[in-house]
């Protein structure tokens, strides 16, 4: 290769190179920062501090759902990690994909009891995409290596 | 040893060698995506929880995916016009910088309509959202810097810089979603049988359109810089001729 695209091609690489590292350690200075949501884990650990405005993310846990008022919109369930648990209190209309079992992610702040009032609730969706026939033959699936795992268990 | 890559740079030749296959080019990208979109859109059967809503992934997720491969091909033929002060990779990079931008804007809309219904809100800044509309204005400011200055040749400097510092963009895109909680989900895993999530029948009409949109930014691309060759070839002898042959048919 001649010297002066040499040269030029050391420049590219550097420029790259400097690039990452610079923007690297930026993102690393904010660590945290970028999260667009807590876990009931990091609340626990107190991670966040009484009366701050964030938001926190979970599963909306099975059967914890409960809706009151007139229309249904005075709403309680609890948001867990499968580890920590959070309630959370909202008022108003929930999106079309909160369901139990499913990924929520809620804005507000912890009250004073430790319950999570929020303002603003959203659905996240995982990345799984199938049709209904798909979903129950995959549940059907499960159910039945469930029962299999537990049929082996009780014979010795 | 690098005589090859001066040849293949030359102007005349992209020109010549591009007259022929573009018409193909171009039937085939039309073919791939009406039949993508067609399939995605009519045929596919419905989320079991978004419905019908779904299946603006078949636009959302290419078009976000064409967008990184534009950048990516773009500071390529930056790196390369640096080193090896190719030109016409210059003027292909020149032609990458509005077309990714539109594949970006396209990619953040259709997300976002597709956030409204799912999420229950239009946008939220989280990392892979945020990064990716970097990536938009990554985009436009190369085309601003390198209109920006009066000698093209420094123009045509900046843009590349510029260009090879926003690569560091892409891996962070790309592992935004695993690096921190983002509301936006991760990578799907695509299924292999049709007893599983992300089945084949529901992301093949989804690579039909990703190499349909592969087509059509190519096509597009190759247009764009046969125009740019003949604007800055336009005093060479071979330009001349094909002008004047041009007005001897008409």
């Amino acid at each position: 290769m001649h010297p002066a695209r040499k040269q030029k091609l050391m420049i590219v690489l550097f420029i790259l190179l400097g690039s990452m590292v610079t923007v690297g350690l930026i993102l690393v200075a904010f660590n945290e920062g970028l999260n667009v949501f807590f876990t009931p884990t990091e609340v626990a650990e107190g991670k966040v501090e009484a009366g701050q405005n964030f938001r926190i993310g979970g599963m909306v846990k099975m059967g914890s759902v409960v809706k009151e008022g007139l229309e249904g919109t005075d709403i309680e369930f609890i948001a867990t990690d499968t580890n920590k648990d959070v309630s959370v209190r909202y008022t108003g209309v929930l999106p079309d994909l909160f369901r139990e079992g499913q990924g929520v992610v809620a804005d507000g702040y912890l009250d004073e009891n430790g319950v999570f009032q929020a303002t603003q609730i959203l659905a996240k969706h995982d990345e799984n995409y199938m049709s209904a026939e798909v979903k129950s033959a995959l549940d059907a699936g499960e159910r039945k290596q469930a029962e299999a795992a537990m049929a082996a268990g009780q014979t010795p | 040893m690098w005589q090859w890559l001066y040849r293949l740079g030359s102007p005349k030749l992209f020109y010549d060698m591009t007259t022929g296959f573009l018409p193909w080019l171009t039937i085939v990208t039309y073919f791939l995506l009406i039949v993508g979109l067609v399939w995605g859109l009519g045929f596919v059967p419905p989320d079991y929880q978004m419905g019908d809503n779904f299946r603006i992934a078949y636009i959302h997720i290419p078009m976000s995916v064409g967008a990184m491969g534009i950048y990516a091909m773009m500071a390529c033929m930056a790196a390369m016009h640096m080193i090896w002060n190719i030109k016409l990779a210059d003027l292909v990079a020149r032609s990458c910088a509005a077309l990714g931008a539109t594949y970006c804007a396209l990619s953040l809309v259709t997300g976002s309509l597709w956030g409204k219904p799912t999420w229950g809100t239009y946008w939220i800044w989280d990392a892979r959202l945020t990064s990716m509309l970097i990536l938009l204005f990554v985009f436009i400011a190369i085309m601003a810097l390198r209109s920006a200055y009066d000698s093209e040749n420094s123009g045509s400097k900046a843009a590349s810089v510029l260009t090879l510092v926003g690569v560091v963009n892409l891996p962070i895109i790309h592992y935004s979603v695993v690096w921190w909680n983002t509301l936006h989900q991760g990578d799907s895993i695509l299924g292999v049988s049709s007893q599983s999530a992300n089945p084949p029948e529901v992301w093949s009409p989804a690579f039909f359109v990703g190499l349909g949109l592969i087509g059509f930014f190519f096509q597009a691309l190759i247009r764009r810089t046969r125009n740019e060759i003949l604007l800055h070839e336009r005093r060479s002898q071979w330009v001349q001729q094909l002008l004047t042959s041009k007005q001897l048919q008409e």
